[in-house]
Formats: structure tokens, C-alpha cells, sequence
């Protein structure tokens, strides 16, 4: 069974146009101590689908349509919220994308590592704080006696991201969702984050669920991949199927639009892009979504949705262009 | 400036060493120096930087003093009558001279004073606490309740407040009086009478405020944390909103003195046996030509505490703007 189970999950919004279908049926499963990467442009419904897990969606105007949220078995779907408390920052935590406001800018970092692990473990003040220094040590926070007692304002972006890890993981969690942790950050300390990461789950063996939107960090750290396009996935593979062997036209592009030193340097290429962007997903028409952009488009594609089929061991695709679909 | 620095006492003698050679002037400070300053602190520091506002806090904070204290010192009784030196002027004897009866107006214009400064701080604490749970409320809970509750908040600011307050100490006072006593019963009158036509600014504030802040990064990572509802507002949202509430408080301080000045000049306040600055002012005014003193010491003793509470709130807001920098 695993860990994670996400099936055929709807997460719509009502605006004043009509319902706004972010997320529209999506699979997404997590064994335990993987690291599975959710990719796909922004706007392809990827943090819905995070906090839709954790129901940090505002209710109303979101609203879960369908699916189900398997976690260890149970579903978190129907749970009220006080339950949903207990099992948020104690088994499933998220990391955010802004860790320049993810943090209460009038508390210590110490008080506010300390917040989840008293709520959770109802800890005394005194040991909380003691396992918050410990957390800033184990992310790499020089000198964190000291700096256990400072303010936000007093930490750079890297820092405060560290600081964010550190609280997520300070409740020793079994599943850590990243929702693009490193986008704010500049490439060096992103490299340094992604590392942290990767050191902490190794040494904890929690699960990651990893959304960017940055392949070459997919490549680096996910075991897994799965591709999101217009609340929709199109594809999920393991990395180096996926790399080797992209079958969707989407996933193609993805790939083919990653800057290269090697080629691009000697070949004098330009660099491919996707053109047009993500379609307007408001009460969306039948049909593949990526149809409008996809450059192998058929009259068949805007009939009809293409089904997630399993065309390989372990990689699945949704595109009614493969051999397997037809 | 060089005195407006934070300066840690360790260093400060070789930093007045130091800069003894380049005249004063600000320099960096390194290492303990800026370790863990709190957002209160940072703000003390601006506000001090507000000259205006900072000698207004030393002379408002003498005039608290004198008027706790100064009975204790200056043991003339507010009802000796003297008919011997009725209406006399400032002299040795009575500093702020006398009243029609012969009774020393310094000795009421203090004794007054308590009363004066107890009614604008009750009515504002009333005010500010009604607004802020009111406004908390309205900015959580939005969608029908929101707008049940600044309904209510527009029809109090649309009530003509003068001819009600009357209405109200007409209505109220009898009743009070028998419950209370004289003093007291008046006292809990007055305060919510005015506080209770002052939380209407307080409310809508504290509201916008929830608005823009409930959507913070901040706070949904309070959430995901598993912070129950009222912990995110008491610990993340509330003290986040306080600044722009605290300068709304000052000014509350200030319009609460003069309206209770307001009603004593009236003739509907405290009863004449117990002096407040308006009362003393509402006494005097028959004798503005024959005794200046006698109207014109409390009225300067109301002018002070409302101009240095006015630029205590304004370097306040200075001070406690999240966008300053400086």
C-alpha cells in the first residue's frame, strides 16, 4: 500500500465566470522514503494538488468534486478540521515557495520551530526550544544557540528557507511536501537547499513530494516523475525513463526547452520554447488540453480526452498518439 | 545622532573612543550589537528618532506623574473653602491661583486630572477592545457575518453621537448612581458612553487589516502546521495588526479627554464637587474676565495631554510602519 494515494482527484474553484477546474482527475501515488516530482508550468495545478492533500484550500470557493486522499489507507477527503490539524506538521508537512514570508515576522525563529513541535508533542517550552536549536543545527544554521533567538529580518532567504525545513521536519513528519522551495532562491543556494534536502530525507527516510517546475532539479533529486499539464497528469515515469523516453509531446517539450552548456555552445542552437501558454481552465471542453500547443495535434484530439494508459512497466502516458492508446 | 544608536554597553566606551577622532556621526555595529533585535525594539529605536514625539512622551509622563503623585505631595484639600482669597491669582500660596469659593485650583486641576486621564484611558481600552474583537470577527469570518457586523458599525458611525451621549446620561445616570455610587457610577457611565461611539474606526482598521493579513504566507504556514483557527489569530494575525491599533488607541486617549471635557462643560459629566479638567473649565468660564487663571490652567492641562498624546501617535505610526526601513 502507499504511504500517499491520490485517485482521481477534482479540486474546482467558483469564480463569477464559472467553476475553474484546477485540478481535474489526478493520480498521483507515493511509497514511503520516495521522492516523487510533480512538474508542469505554473497554472498546471500542481500547489492545488499539494494543499488539496493537507486541505489548506479555502472552503469556499475551492471545492474537492472528487477522488480520494489515501493517506496510509484512510481517507483525508471527508475529515473535519480538527483532524486534519493532528495529522498536518506531525505526519504530512509542507515546505512553502516564499520563505521570506512564510515566516511571523514579530516571533523568534526559535518560538516559532518550537509552535509545531508543542502543538504535536506537547512538549514544555524549555524542550522545545532545546529541539529547536537542534533542528537549526541539523539544517546547517551556524552557531544556532545564539541564532535560535533571532528574528526573521535577521536571516537572508537562504537561511529563512533552511529555518522552514527545519520546521517542517521538527515534527519528524512521514511525508514532506516541497511546493517549489527553491524558486525564490538564487542557483547557488537552490543547489544548497536541494542538498539539504536530499541529506535530511536519506537520514530520516520521510517520503518528498517534490513540485517545480525546474527539470534539471527533477533529474537531480525525484525518484519518480509525474507530469502535470492544465490540472491534468500526461505523464508519469521513473526519472531515467523519463529523461531517456519522454512520450508525451508536452513532456517533450519540457525537456527539449532545458538550456544545455554542452550542445547549445558549440551548435550555436536556439533554445526551443513552448509556444502559447496554459489554456484558460474554466468549465474546459472535452478533448486533450495541450491540443492548442501541441505540434503533432489530430482531429481526434479535440474529441476526445485521451486516458492515463501504462504503456511500459511503470510509465504511464495520456496521449491518444501512442501505439498503445489506439 | 550618535546617541539615537542602539549601543551595547560592553563597547560603548571604545566606540565614543573611536569616533571621539571623526566627530560623532553613525557607524555600523558589528557583532553583539545587532544580535536579536525585536520588532518592538526596532521600533522604539524610530520612534525615538521622533523628536516631536519623543519629548511629548517625557512631558505627558511627567504630567501622569504629577497627577498620580502629586497629591501625595501638594496636600491641599480640593474643598477648602477660603473665602478670604476668592478668585485670587497665581501667587506662592495657590500656584495656579484660586476659584470663586476660595478652593486651590492646583490642588483640583490635579486632583481632576486623575479622573480625566482615567476616563480616556477606560474609554479607550473599551473602545479599542470592542473594535478589535469586533473587527477580528468580521475580517475571520467574512460572507454573512462580516456583513451583519459593518452594518452595524456603519449605522453607530451614522448616529448624530451628541444628542444620544445626552439622551444616554439622561437615562443612565439615576440608576448608575444608585448602583455604583456617585463617583464610580458616573465614572462607568462617562467611559462607555464615550468608548462606546469610539470603536467604530478601531473595527473597520482591525478588519482590513485581518483581510490583507489572513492571506499571508505566514498564516497558512501556521496552518499547515496544524494551528487551530483561533491560535493563528491570536498568535500569527493579532499581533501583526497591533501597530496601526496602538496609533488608533493614542489618538482614542486624546479624543476621550475631550469629550469627557465636552460633556463636563455641559454640565452633564461629574457632578461639581468632583472637579475634572472640564468640569473646572465649565466652572470657570463666568469668570473669564475677572479670573483668566481659573479657566485657563485646565484648559492647559487638556491642550498638553491631548497635543503630546497626538504626537506620541504620530511618531508611533512612524514608527511601527512595517515599510520603513530605516
Amino acid at each position: 500500500m502507499p504511504l500517499l494515494d491520490i485517485r482521481g482527484l477534482k479540486t474546482h474553484f467558483k469564480t463569477d465566470d464559472g467553476w475553474l477546474h484546477a485540478v481535474d482527475g489526478v493520480d498521483i501515488a507515493i511509497e514511503a522514503g520516495q521522492t516523487v516530482s510533480v512538474v508542469g508550468e505554473s497554472g498546471c495545478g500542481k500547489s492545488v494538488t499539494a494543499k488539496t492533500v493537507l486541505k489548506l484550500i479555502d472552503m469556499p470557493p475551492g471545492k474537492i468534486v472528487a477522488g480520494q486522499v489515501l493517506w496510509q489507507g484512510r481517507d483525508l477527503v471527508p475529515l473535519g478540521p480538527q483532524e486534519m490539524q493532528k495529522i498536518r506538521a506531525k505526519e504530512i508537512a509542507i515546505i512553502f515557495q516564499e520563505p521570506m514570508t512564510s515566516l511571523n515576522p514579530v516571533f523568534t525563529i526559535g518560538e516559532q520551530i518550537a509552535e509545531s513541535v508543542r502543538l504535536h508533542e506537547g512538549l514544555s517550552k524549555k524542550a522545545a526550544l532545546d529541539r529547536a536549536v537542534e533542528m537549526l543545527k541539523l539544517v546547517n544554521i551556524p552557531t544556532p544557540q545564539r541564532r535560535v533567538n533571532d528574528y526573521p529580518h535577521q536571516f537572508s532567504g537562504g537561511m529563512r528557507q533552511r529555518v522552514m525545513i527545519a520546521i517542517a521536519l521538527a515534527c519528524n513528519p512521514k511525508l514532506v511536501i516541497a511546493d517549489e522551495p527553491t524558486t525564490a532562491l538564487d542557483v547557488t543556494i537552490q543547489a544548497q537547499i536541494l542538498e539539504l534536502l536530499q541529506s535530511l530525507k536519506d537520514r530520516f527516510g520521510m517520503a518528498v513530494m517534490l513540485i517545480t517546475h525546474a527539470m534539471g532539479v527533477v533529474a537531480e533529486v525525484a525518484q519518480r516523475v509525474v507530469v502535470m499539464y492544465a490540472g491534468k497528469v500526461v505523464e508519469e515515469a521513473p526519472v531515467g525513463e523519463l529523461f531517456a523516453r519522454p512520450l508525451h509531446p508536452y513532456t517533450q517539450g519540457l525537456i527539449r526547452s532545458i538550456p544545455r552548456l554542452d550542445t547549445a555552445a558549440i551548435h550555436k542552437v536556439r533554445l526551443e520554447a513552448i509556444p502559447g501558454t496554459v489554456p484558460k481552465l474554466i468549465e474546459p471542453a472535452e478533448g486533450c488540453r495541450f491540443a492548442g500547443r501541441c505540434k503533432y495535434v489530430a482531429p481526434a484530439c479535440r474529441t476526445a480526452t485521451p486516458p492515463l494508459l501504462e504503456v511500459n512497466p511503470g510509465h504511464k502516458v495520456a496521449c491518444i498518439l501512442h501505439p498503445a492508446a489506439t | 545622532m550618535a546617541d539615537d544608536l542602539i549601543v551595547d554597553p560592553d563597547i560603548a566606551p571604545q566606540r565614543v573612543a573611536d569616533s571621539g577622532m571623526l566627530g560623532p556621526g553613525p557607524e555600523p555595529q558589528l557583532g553583539k550589537a545587532i544580535a536579536s533585535i525585536s520588532p518592538w525594539q526596532e521600533a522604539w529605536r524610530r520612534f525615538k528618532r521622533h523628536r516631536l514625539a519623543y519629548w511629548s512622551l517625557w512631558v505627558l509622563g511627567f504630567m501622569v506623574l504629577a497627577v498620580l503623585l502629586g497629591p501625595l505631595f501638594y496636600k491641599v484639600g480640593i474643598n477648602e473653602v477660603d473665602f478670604q482669597s476668592r478668585l485670587a491669582g497665581p501667587s506662592l500660596k495657590h500656584p495656579m491661583g484660586t476659584d470663586d469659593l476660595g478652593r486651590d485650583i492646583l490642588a483640583r486641576v490635579l486632583y481632576g486630572g486623575r479622573i480625566s486621564l482615567a476616563v480616556g484611558m477606560a474609554a479607550m481600552l473599551m473602545a479599542i477592545s470592542v473594535g478589535v474583537l469586533i473587527g477580528a470577527v468580521a475580517g475571520m469570518a467574512r460572507g454573512w457575518v462580516d456583513a451583519v457586523l459593518m452594518w452595524v458599525t456603519d449605522l453607530f458611525l451614522s448616529l448624530p453621537q451628541l444628542p444620544l451621549l445626552l439622551l444616554l446620561i439622561f437615562l443612565f445616570r439615576e440608576p448608575l448612581k444608585q448602583a455604583f455610587g456617585l463617583e464610580l457610577g458616573i465614572f462607568i457611565l462617562i467611559v462607555t458612553v464615550i468608548g462606546g461611539f469610539r470603536w467604530m474606526p478601531v473595527a473597520r482598521l482591525v478588519r482590513a487589516q485581518f483581510f490583507s493579513l489572513r492571506e499571508k504566507e505566514f498564516v497558512e504556514a501556521a496552518r499547515a502546521l496544524g494551528a487551530s483557527t483561533p491560535r493563528q489569530v491570536v498568535r500569527h494575525i493579532l499581533p501583526n495588526s497591533l501597530g496601526p491599533v496602538i496609533v488608533a488607541a493614542t489618538i482614542d486617549v486624546a479624543a476621550a479627554i475631550i469629550a469627557e471635557s465636552t460633556l463636563s462643560f455641559l454640565g452633564l459629566g461629574f457632578p461639581p464637587d468632583i472637579p475634572t479638567w472640564g468640569r473646572i473649565l465649565y466652572d470657570g468660564r463666568d469668570y473669564m474676565d475677572l479670573a483668566v487663571h481659573w479657566a485657563m490652567f485646565p484648559g492647559l492641562a487638556i491642550f498638553l495631554t491631548v497635543l503630546t498624546i497626538n504626537f506620541i501617535g504620530d511618531g508611533l505610526r512612524d514608527a511601527l510602519d512595517p515599510r520603513r526601513v530605516l
